[in-house]
């Protein structure tokens, strides 16, 4: 059955229209993410209007083009110009540009583009290996564990996004608010349209999409006069060729490196809403203090290049883990991908790939083949790259906001989206000037319907609410939930060098050994006791390392 | 000391304070508003019930926010000046401007004309006015928006709104 699907996925990926839809995503995922100040996300939500009249394996490979080109791309600005493409390729800058600077350029894009590769590679396997399996536990989560899934969603992507955590939560529920409007999915009673007819739908997801992410994004680039006027890289670059036989070598050299960038990047991606902004600094700081010449990295150390871009490619496959087994986006492209699956009447659930095996093997399918073909593409996205930002930010930024809008128009043919669009551009571009991420608002968005139905699905079941605290698996995810909500504490009690912070590690350990241990089955109850006993052993060593062996600060 | 109490209270009431205030007033609309939803018979979990609560949810975070504001000291700031204000935020007003007359003339002038317009205007506001620029623009505007509008119509097959002056 498995092979049978994977055949019909292969046949749909590489046929020939596919291909070259696949290949015009990547090339644009690259250009795209080279661009310093756009983001993939932004460049996945500008391709998403171009694949409604495409079937979905056609639309989610063009995506999926889109993002792999967009992680890879990252890495141009940030070698070339020492300005990151994107914020999944902040920690490249660290390495590749005085790498680029020593008169090395080829080695050190090739370095990176060889790294994203093999990454890419190692999260692709472990997607296909990783995804179905994950789907079969989810089967056996209740209403009340998934609703309690959502809140530990909203939770851990407001204390990992940027700024406080407060205001992270605030963006999320705000963003839950949003998806109230409209008619509700389950009675069919309208809400807070105010008498306004267009609004009886609800909001559309693209234009709240597009508005909150490129609009606000956009208009914060252009902010400055002088620096929209002039071309987006100052100075003239050659195009320069890459050191791919050098870059392979040395990449299998550092294979550790690369090995444990990917196990890094791939666990950011699980972790629902943690993208690739945060997977290639925490990669980059693992090797470093792995390193036993440390004082080399900031100076064109290739490890440094190999684990940021290897990292923030593996965090895609981790992130469509999430997505396909438990339909919970992994980063914010993927809740782009949810949108766009939902648009073609496919809603992910743990149920996704037994009941959609073609498009679910296709998408593993088209994901690895985006890896080959973005190794393929890009010396000549590098040359359009240098021609592009040849361009003033103000010219770009005024033909996408036109593109924003036909693109939003073509979703239900009504311009009532385009003010929406209008809308949630004013409201994302203030949400930013003030602090508020824009992350857990669109998960709220997302997830919100998701959030409502399985609390009605519970409250019909049983009106015992205690069942969201005392199954396994909504206990799992209190725990989860709580400790991530707690983060951001723990990091300033570490920064403060409080004493308990030494404990934080093995009591989350322990706190989350005691649901599995409630679990069904011999394997989950022995894996609890192993956990719990660890951490026991982590609290004896912190009592008799006494209080100065604190975590490392964060 | 009474000068000096005036100068505190400023301080407390920052951007954040002003927030926090707006969304406990939004809350306190919408919640008012559940009470006009619709009661739907024989439904398990009423329809009011989902917003109330998460509306509820950030009525919370709202005081907390709120509380924090106020407690905590705002950052040293210049004085607000308005033509200051305007200088930063002059590009995404413009921008946001623009958009919200090019909505206002889409049904009339539909979106190829609507689009050119809404391009080279805005991009001879922010870039400046000159003659090689109104030529570029002009260029820009033309085959950005035109490619697209060909793009969408032929080949996508997407009917964009004509304009009542052209139909």
């Amino acid at each position: 059955m498995l092979f049978q699907n994977l055949l019909a996925a292969f046949g749909e990926v590489f046929a020939a229209y596919n291909l070259m839809l696949m290949a015009l995503g990547v090339m644009g995922g690259l250009i795209a993410g080279s661009i310093p100040g756009f983001t993939i996300t932004m460049a996945v939500v500008l391709a998403l209007p171009f694949t409604f009249g495409m079937s979905p394996i056609e639309g989610l490979s063009t995506m999926l083009g889109v993002y792999v080109g967009g992680l890879t791309g990252g890495m141009f600005a940030s070698i070339l110009i020492g300005i990151p493409g994107t914020p999944s390729a902040i920690a490249t800058t660290f390495d590749g540009f005085p790498m680029a600077r020593q008169g090395r350029p080829g080695l050190a894009l090739g370095l990176g583009l060889w790294a994203s590769f093999f990454g890419g590679l190692i999260s692709a396997v472990v997607l296909v290996v990783l995804a179905p399996n994950l789907a079969v536990i989810g089967l056996e989560f209740g209403p009340w564990d998934y609703f309690m899934l959502v809140c530990f969603a909203l939770t851990i992507a407001a204390s990992l996004s940027e700024g406080s955590l407060l205001k992270g939560l605030i963006a999320g529920v705000f963003g839950l608010l949003v998806a109230t409007v409209g008619e509700d999915h389950i009675n069919g009673a309208a809400r807070f349209t105010f008498g306004f007819e267009s609004l009886g739908g609800g909001f559309a997801f693209l234009p709240v999409l597009i508005g909150l992410f490129a609009f606000s994004q956009l208009l914060s680039d252009m902010s400055d006069s002088q620096a929209a006027r002039q071309p987006m890289m100052a100075g003239h670059h050659r195009a320069v060729r890459i050191e791919h036989r050098q870059a392979i070598l040395l990449n299998l050299r550092h294979r550790l490196t690369l090995l444990r960038s990917s196990a890094i990047g791939l666990f950011i991606g699980l972790l629902p809403a943690a993208g690739s902004s945060i997977s290639n600094i925490l990669a980059y700081d693992q090797t470093k203090k792995a390193s036993k010449t440390p004082q080399e990295f900031g100076q064109g150390a290739p490890q440094g290049l190999i684990a940021s871009e290897s990292s923030n490619n593996a965090t895609a496959g981790g992130a469509l883990i999430m997505m396909m087994a438990l339909g919970i986006p992994g980063d914010a492209v993927t809740a782009v991908m949810l949108g766009a699956l939902t648009i073609h009447n496919i809603a992910p659930s743990p149920t996704f790939i037994s009941t959609a095996p073609v498009l679910a093997y296709g998408i593993m399918v088209a994901y690895f083949l985006a890896n080959f073909m973005t190794l393929a593409l890009t010396s000549g996205a590098l040359r359009a790259f240098l021609l592009v930002t040849r361009v003033p930010l103000y010219l770009l930024g005024v033909v996408i906001l036109a593109y924003c809008a036909i693109g939003v128009f073509t979703l239900n043919n009504t311009t009532f989206d385009i003010w929406t669009l209008l809308a949630f551009g004013v409201i994302g571009f203030v949400m930013v000037k003030n602090g508020f991420p824009l992350t857990p608002m669109v998960l709220g968005v997302v997830l919100g319907p998701l959030a409502e139905l399985n609390l009605s699905r519970s409250l019909s079941t049983s009106d015992d609410l205690s069942l969201f605290f005392t199954r396994p698996w909504a206990m799992f995810f209190v725990v989860m939930g709580l400790f991530s909500a707690c983060f951001p504490v723990y990091q300033a009690a570490v920064r403060a060098g409080r004493a308990w912070a030494r404990f934080y590690g093995s009591v989350f350990i322990a706190c989350a050994s005691v649901p599995l241990m409630l679990m069904e089955g011999g394997f989950r109850t022995a894996l609890g006791v192993a956990l719990l006993l660890v951490a026991l052993f982590m609290v004896r060593r912190q009592l008799r390392q006494g209080p100065g062996s604190g975590p490392p600060r964060v | 000391m009474d000068r000096l109490k005036g100068l505190d209270m400023k301080r407390r009431i920052n951007r954040d304070t002003i927030t926090a205030l707006l969304l406990l007033v939004l809350c306190g609309v919408l919640f008012h508003q559940t009470f006009n939803i619709r009661k739907v018979p024989f439904s398990e979990m009423g329809s009011e019930v989902w917003p109330r609560f998460v509306l509820l949810l950030m009525a919370v975070l709202a005081v907390i926010y709120l509380f924090q504001s106020m407690t905590t000291p705002a950052p040293q700031r210049a004085p607000f000046s308005f033509k200051a204000w305007l200088g930063a935020y002059r590009n995404p007003l413009i921008c946001f401007g623009m958009f919200f007359v090019f909505l206002l003339a889409l049904p009339w002038l539909g979106m190829l004309v609507a689009g050119v317009l809404f391009v080279f205007v805005t991009q001879t506001i922010l870039g400046g006015a000159g003659h090689r620029r109104w030529i570029v623009h002009a260029l820009v505007a033309l085959v950005s928006v035109g490619g697209m509008w060909l793009l969408f119509t032929y080949a996508l097959g997407v009917v964009l709104p004509r304009g009542e002056l052209f139909s």
